[in-house]
Formats: C-alpha cells, sequence, structure tokens
C-alpha cells in the first residue's frame, strides 16, 4: 500500500514545480521514558519552488519538528515528506539548515566553520575557488573581520550570523531556518532580514523558516503557515501574503493590505489559539 | 522471557554504571585539584586588594606597598604551608626513627641518597646497575606497555563510543575484566611471551588500557547531537566526522584516561619488576629489601613518588595545549 502512494506523490511531484516540497499526513510521535509523545498529527503541505514560507505557532507546537522532518534529520512516525519529487530518506547538502541554537564546532575559526560545508559541496572546484566562496558567504553576513575568530570569542548575534552564512555557503536548493534571528538585536535583525529576503530573491532558492515573529513572518513570507497547539499539533490556516517585491520595511508600515495580515496572524496566536499561560 | 530481558537489561545497565563511575572518579579527581587553585587565586585577589587599599591615598598618608613587597608575601603564603608541611613530616618521620632503630631517619636517608646520586649510571654487570639506569629501565617498560595500550585503547574507545553494536558486544568483557588486578595477568604473560620482561609489558598494557578505552568512548558517547546534526546535513564523510568534530570534541576525556592510566601503570610497573626480576626500580627495591637496606628502600619510594609526579605535570601539561578553550 505504502509503495502505490509513494509512487502516486512522485507522479505529481516529479515536474511539478507547484508541490516542490510536499509533507503528505505526516505525523510524528515521540518515544519518551514517560511513554509516547505525539507531537504532530495529520500535518498536509506543498510548497511551490523559490517559494518563502514562515511557520509560526506558540512555542513547543513542533515547529522544529517540522523542519528537522523536512531536513531529513528525523523520520516520520507515518506519512510521507517529498523534495524535488524524491522521497526525504536522509539529510543532505541541499536542503541546508541554519540552527536555532547556531551549532557551530567552538574548535573550529568561523572561517573553518563556512568552509567545512563549502569543501564538501564544493569539493570539485579549486582550493582557491572554495575559499573565495567561504569568504563571500562571510562578508555576505558582514563578518568579514572576525574569520579568523573562534565561536566563543564572538557573540550570540555573530555566531548566528556565521550559521547563516555556513547555510548560504552551500547554494542550497531549499533553506531551512530554525528562528535565525531570535537571538539578535532589533537592528542587525532588521539589517540581516532585508539581507535574506534579497539573497532568495536572487537565488530562487526555496524557503522554510520557522519564527515567533509576527513582523518578521509578514515581511519576509509568500504565505505563512500557522500551527495549533500540540500535542498532536498541525496546520491551523495557511495565510497567503500578496505584497509585491521588494519590500520597503518603513512603507509596508503604513501598507493596509500589510496591518490587515498582521493581525490575521496575531488573531489567529492570541485568539483562536490562544496559549494558556502555564 | 522475563529473565531474558532482565539480563538484556543487565547487560545495558552495566557498561554505564562503569562508565559512570569512571567518568565521576574523573571529575573526583579535577575537582579535588581545583581547591588549591582556586585558594591561591583567592589569595591573590585578597592580597591584591589589600595593596589597591593601601595604594589609595588615604587622609592620613601611609607607606604604600611596593609591588615586590606584594610579590613576596603571595609566594610566602602558597609556599610557607608547603614547607610547614614537609618539616611536620620529617619531624614525625625523625621521631619514629628514634623509637625504632630499624627505621633509618631522615639524615641517615639522606646521606645514603647523595652517596647514590653521586654515581647514578655505573654498571657493575646485570645485577648491579646504578640507580640511574633502573628507572630509565621501568620507564622505558611504562613507556611501551602505555604506549601500546594508547594504540590499542584509544582507537576502540573512538568505535565502541560511536558504535551501539561494538558497545553491547564490548561491554561485558569490559566490566569483566576491568577490575582485576592487573598482576594477576602476569602468570599469562610469562606464559604466553616465556619471558620476563615482555610479561611486565603485558602487565602494564593491560593495567593501562582500561582508562583509555573507558573514558574515550564517553567522550564520543557524549557529542552533542548538535554536531552530529551538522554532520548530517553537510553529509560529511566518516573521516571528516572523525578528524573535524569527534576527536577535537572527544580529546579532553581522551586525555583524561590517558593520565590515569599512566598513573596506574607507573603504580604497577614497581609490584611487576618485584616478581619478574632484572633492572628496574621495582625490582631494584626488592633487591635492597634482601640486602636489608632500608634507606634504599626509603629513597624508592620516593623515586617512585617523584617519578610519577613528573609524568603527572607532563601530560597535565600536554593537554592543556590540546584544549581548545
Ligand atoms: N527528541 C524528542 N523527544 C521527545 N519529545 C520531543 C523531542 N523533540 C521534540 N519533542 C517534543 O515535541 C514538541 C515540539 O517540539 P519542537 O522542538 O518542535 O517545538 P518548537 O515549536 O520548535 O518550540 P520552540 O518554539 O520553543 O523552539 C515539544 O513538546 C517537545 O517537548
Ligand atoms: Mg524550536
Amino acid at each position: 500500500m505504502s509503495i502505490i502512494e509513494k509512487s502516486n506523490a512522485e507522479k505529481s511531484g516529479k515536474a511539478n514545480t507547484e508541490k516542490y516540497v510536499q509533507l503528505e499526513n505526516v505525523e510524528m510521535t515521540f518515544s519518551t521514558k514517560k511513554g509516547d509523545f505525539n507531537a504532530l498529527k495529520d500535518v498536509n503541505l506543498s510548497i511551490k519552488q523559490g517559494e518563502f514560507i514562515s511557520i509560526i505557532g506558540h512555542s513547543g507546537c513542533g515547529k522544529s519538528t517540522v523542519l528537522n522532518l523536512i531536513a531529513g534529520l528525523l523520520v516520520p512516525s507515518s506519512g510521507f515528506l517529498f523534495c524535488a519529487g524524491r522521497e526525504i530518506a536522509t539529510p543532505g547538502p541541499e536542503r541546508a539548515v541554519v540552527f536555532q541554537n547556531h551549532s557551530l564546532l567552538p574548535w573550529l575559526t568561523c572561517f573553518e566553520n563556512v568552509h567545512l560545508a563549502v569543501e564538501r559541496v564544493f569539493g570539485g572546484e579549486t582550493k582557491a575557488q572554495q575559499v573565495a566562496r567561504t569568504y563571500a558567504a562571510l562578508e555576505l553576513v558582514g563578518l568579514s573581520h572576525a574569520v579568523e575568530k573562534r565561536p566563543n570569542e564572538i557573540s550570540g548575534g555573530m555566531k548566528q550570523r556565521v550559521g547563516i552564512a555556513r547555510a548560504l555557503a552551500m547554494e542550497p536548493k531549499v533553506l531551512l531556518l530554525d528562528e535565525p534571528f531570535g537571538a539578535l538585536d532589533a537592528l542587525t535583525r532588521a539589517g540581516l532580514q532585508d539581507e535574506l529576503m534579497r539573497i532568495m530573491q536572487k537565488s530562487g532558492a526555496t524557503g522554510v523558516m520557522v519564527t515567533h515573529d509576527v513582523d518578521e513572518a509578514v515581511l519576509l513570507s509568500d504565505r505563512i503557515v500557522m500551527m495549533t497547539n500540540g500535542p498532536s499539533a498541525s496546520i491551523g490556516e495557511i495565510l497567503t501574503v500578496d505584497l509585491p517585491y521588494p519590500r520597503k520595511r518603513l512603507e509596508l508600515a503604513e501598507n493596509a493590505e500589510y496591518n490587515h495580515l498582521r493581525s490575521e496572524v496575531l488573531k489567529f496566536l492570541y485568539e483562536r489559539h490562544a496559549k494558556k499561560a502555564a | 522471557m522475563n529473565t531474558m530481558r532482565l539480563s538484556k537489561s543487565l547487560i545495558d545497565t552495566l557498561p554505564r554504571k562503569k562508565v559512570v563511575a569512571n567518568a565521576t572518579t574523573a571529575a573526583a579527581e579535577n575537582v579535588h585539584k581545583e581547591p588549591s587553585a582556586t585558594s591561591t587565586e583567592a589569595e591573590l585577589v585578597e592580597t591584591e586588594v589589600k595593596a589597591k587599599v593601601a595604594d589609595k591615598p588615604l587622609p592620613k598618608p601611609t607607606e604604600p606597598k611596593s609591588k615586590l613587597v606584594v610579590n613576596i608575601e603571595q609566594l610566602l603564603k602558597s609556599v610557607l604551608p608547603a614547607i610547614f608541611g614537609l618539616l611536620l613530616f620529617v619531624g614525625i618521620w625523625t621521631l619514629i626513627s628514634h623509637q625504632s632503630p630499624n627505621l633509618p631517619g631522615p639524615m641517615k636517608t639522606w646521606d645514603a641518597a647523595v652517596t647514590l646520586f653521586s654515581d647514578p649510571f655505573y654498571d657493575n654487570g646485570p645485577n648491579d646497575k646504578g640507580i640511574g639506569w633502573n628507572i630509565l629501565a621501568s620507564l622505558q617498560r611504562v613507556s611501551l606497555g602505555f604506549g601500546m595500550a594508547a594504540l590499542v585503547g584509544i582507537p576502540l574507545g573512538f568505535i565502541i563510543g560511536r558504535f551501539e553494536f561494538a558497545n553491547k558486544m564490548c561491554a561485558p568483557i569490559i566490566s569483566l575484566l576491568r577490575p582485576v588486578s592487573p598482576l594477576a595477568w602476569l602468570p599469562i604473560g610469562l606464559l604466553v611471551f616465556k619471558a620476563a620482561n615482555p610479561a611486565a609489558i603485558w602487565v602494564i598494557f593491560i593495567s593501562a588500557v582500561w582508562p583509555m578505552i573507558i573514558n574515550t568512548a564517553v567522550g564520543v558517547s557524549k557529542v552533542p547531537q548538535d554536531y552530529m546534526n551538522v554532520a548530517k546535513v553537510l553529509n560529511l564523510s566518516e573521516w571528516k566526522i572523525v578528524t573535524k568534530i569527534l576527536f577535537p570534541f572527544v580529546l579532553p576525556y581522551m586525555m583524561t584516561g590517558v593520565r590515569l592510566s599512566i598513573g596506574v601503570a607507573w603504580l604497577v610497573i614497581v609490584a611487576a619488576e618485584m616478581l619478574t626480576g632484572g633492572v628496574g626500580i621495582g625490582f631494584w627495591v626488592w633487591d635492597e629489601w634482601n640486602n636489608l637496606n632500608v634507606e634504599h628502600i626509603i629513597i624508592a619510594i620516593f623515586i617512585v613518588g617523584i617519578v610519577g609526579l613528573l609524568l603527572e605535570l607532563m601530560l597535565t601539561q600536554i593537554a592543556k595545549r590540546f584544549s581548545y578553550e
């Protein structure tokens, strides 16, 4: 039965940029010491090639779990995930991840951390080309001055930027970001959001970003996926953001559509799916 | 079915416990070392504060302490207790030696040591060599046994830590063999190698190998999932995973294992050599006992202690160099 299901999805997935990344009836149950914990249930989502979507929801609802499933770091308890018409079985560099807690290797310098990824993906290129790519990625996030520093010698925001540089340097087909700007101050965050928007437009990569920030979600996304609260969390509503690019945050602040979308997300989060104060 | 589950869980829990116990001994060692460092630091801060207070222009002009005076004060504060301790030790030793006529006092021992070390490298045939040769012979055995233990133990630790199957496979054997006294292996060594020297090296090997296997394996099993996720997303080769992620992370654990191992190896060599004979500090002690030369036995105790201390210090320095923090 599963083979039939799979082949069906593969047929529809292939040559179909409408369903570039696809989640079909995904369910995730973690087995813990206290028994099974059903984190996700009935998650269905199709993402177009080149689309940027945000996943928003209360803490602990399962946003990171969805992202890790797409990354291939987790295997669903049931259901299927596809990317470019193929079932996602293992992680791979074509689906780069910016981790929630940056996950830099503390014994490598910023340069080496990024270079590790470059070496792997662009192994066919000359050494000089690889080095140039590494520098370019670090320059993109404004860290040219800190290339030789170790992660414990730089600020939290800088670490997160190295994590972003590492993912971008791989020139992935799908960029997965888990609260990439969560640890940053408002100014740096705004700068990097603009930078990310520009990069995504230019590269044509597909993006999936987990966020807590409503403004960030509306500003960056083509669609906002709003998740219900766990356990057995699922997708509550999907909001399409029909704002033209390039988006300028200052102009949008007075845009009626922008403000409408913003209040829609807020209503979902704080009225319809409010989290009871623990 | 019930018994099956029980035995399986036994196997599962046993090695873990061992591993934890080992890790805690390592931690305890570190904790044990910490207080002296922190107390000297505290003293340092204290004297600095005092110096600052003294430096401040008070309404009544006081003599500001010069930096040299402060430094000497610090030195005295940290060295004086040690000197007191040693004096006390020598004092008690003298007292006891007065009570018991067979035990030589500190002065007699010192005199014997001076003559002994005035010609450490004489060679009057295989049974009468200078103390230097004896120490070197023991060190050579230790480094051979210890080196082989490292060559076997560290890679094995990596494999056990990395692959669950290898862990389950080796855990029962390790749990069974580890608590065995190293000297119990000596007859096996004599039997297999048919010579005293390789047998002694074998005993060193078998006693030094466990801490290295276990500490390395513990280190590997503690590698944060985050780092392994990075490796997975980048699709790193097994070689890159080992060199760029596992090895740097495990290094401090490994060095703890190495330090424990060299301690054990040096501990065991004296006993092993007493049994095997030949040239070496252990046999030298036995020989001097047969000659009833008690001064030399006491000197040997000091030599063993000092060499052990130096080995430990050396490895601690090496470990510090390798730390990435
Ligand atoms: N490996 C795991 N084992 C057991 N439970 C897990 C595991 N990973 C996640 N969970 C549980 O699944 C739920 C969703 O976790 P997840 O990390 O996806 O939340 P999140 O939405 O990303 O939260 P946050 O916004 O705080 O990062 C949580 O209740 C969490 O406790
Ligand atoms: Mg999360």
